[in-house]
């Protein structure tokens, strides 16, 4: 049986691992709401261009920009987005899963992988694929000055013709519970549908230099702006997947010092029984010698 | 004659709000927006983008590293690249910024790098003389 003082340190040691898991749990909970307001901020710029796309894109019909045009081949860029830390329950391991599955599946020939976030880039690493660029240590404010060196070397693989797709996998934030592995296809690139069909003839602009320039200008962009928000949906679920984890945590480091008490009790029960008994037996042999 | 202005970029939006008159830095010049102004959609070089609330006024400027004004009958939109209050930029950071890319530029490059780093440029100068009006 072990000494009741090795049981009550064990207990000490296990309160401070608690405490720190709870510390965890409460910064993942504001991040989490930071990392959600800043999803939002994106809405404004990213609804506009979607509908400054669509007009454009219905004006320059014979205009074919290489980013809207289907390649024939099988090779492909995956923008992978994982988090630089651990400690965020299945997230990673999930996206990863995701996208290299995806990857084995379509795209047979010429897989290579743009990573951001440091888990990520590791992994692929160590099964030797093919990284040709990473971005780790993205700060918790992410700035699309930060992403944009990825975004780069992706798109002029692209340009240059060395791969037939872009594609980006990032953890969909649904709600605190649940985070989704997703992949989309940057490139080619597809401007959504108006919705409810046409809205009539859209006013038409003068264009400034000329539709295709714009068209131009704008492609990169829309690009561009899907992957920050990804990068950011993603930093909400890594949040959201943390306070999870570190709840549970917090919750388990609690039932073990609750049972861990209740075994100290016993021990410390059974020490004072054991001494009774001795000091008991020892005065009954004292009374019969004498 | 006032009309709804809209600047935003993608981190957050930076201005919104009913003015009279706006000066951006276009494509193929610097170009004024009065209301009623025929609907244009241009891509803006970086440089300031001047706005008065009242035609003649005091002017808020705000720094655009490129992007898109788009003029419709009803509302103004700048879909700004990198946008920052004027008030938000410091010489030094903009004179750091320059310097960087005119080092880069000494050395050799690609094409496309080249054109990246002009293009660094030419944001780094646009800040710097923007800042620089606004010490003066």
């Amino acid at each position: 049986m072990p000494a009741f003082r090795d049981i009550v340190r064990r207990i000490d040691s296990i309160k401070s691992t608690q405490k720190i898991t709870k510390a965890m749990q409460v910064v993942a909970a504001t991040r989490l709401r930071r990392a959600q307001a800043a999803v939002q901020a994106t809405r404004p710029y990213a609804d506009k261009m979607v509908e400054v796309l669509q007009t454009v894109s219905e004006r320059a019909t014979e205009y074919k920009h290489p980013f809207l045009v289907r390649r024939e081949g099988k090779r492909a860029v995956m923008i992978l987005i994982t988090t630089d830390k651990g400690l965020a329950g299945a997230v990673n391991v999930n996206n990863i899963r995701a996208a290299t599955r995806y990857m084995n599946e379509h795209h047979t020939e010429g897989q290579r992988y743009v990573t951001i976030g440091r888990k990520g880039r590791d992994f692929l690493l160590r099964y030797r694929r093919e990284v040709i660029a990473d971005v780790s240590g993205v700060s918790d404010r992410p700035t699309v000055v930060e992403v944009l060196p990825a975004i780069t070397v992706a798109l002029e693989e692209y340009t240059q013709g060395r791969t037939d797709a872009v594609l980006l996998c990032y953890a969909k934030w649904i709600s605190t519970m649940k985070q989704e592995p997703t992949i989309r296809v940057l490139i080619p690139a597809e401007i959504p549908q108006r919705e409810g069909g046409s809205t009539g003839p859209r006013a038409d602009y003068i264009y400034e230099p000329d539709p295709e320039s714009v068209l131009d200008g704008l492609l990169p962009r829309y690009v561009e702006t899907q992957v920050f928000q990804a990068v950011l949906e993603n930093k909400a679920s890594e949040y959201s997947a943390k306070m999870i984890a570190m709840q549970n945590a917090t919750n388990a480091a609690g039932d073990l010092i609750d049972a861990l008490t209740l075994y100290a009790n016993k021990v410390r029960q059974a020490g004072i029984t054991t001494e009774l008994m001795e000091i008991v037996s020892g005065a009954e042999a004292m009374r019969a010698s004498s | 004659m006032k009309y709804e202005l809209r600047v935003v970029s993608v981190e957050r939006s930076l201005f919104e709000g009913e003015v009279e008159f706006i000066i951006a830095n276009g494509a193929d010049g610097e170009l004024g927006v009065l209301a009623r102004h025929a609907p244009l959609m241009t891509v803006l070089k970086p440089g300031p983008l001047r706005i008065q609330e009242t035609f003649g006024g005091p002017e808020q400027v705000l720094f655009v590293g490129g992007g898109f004004l788009e003029v419709l009958p009803e509302r103004v939109t700048v879909l700004a690249d990198v946008a920052e209050h004027a008030d938000e930029i410091s010489v030094e950071r903009a004179e750091e910024a320059r310097r960087r890319a005119q080092e880069k530029l000494a050395g050799t490059l690609t094409t496309a790098e080249e054109s990246e780093f002009q293009q660094a440029l030419a944001v780094a100068e646009a800040r710097l003389r923007l800042a620089r009006m606004r010490r003066a």
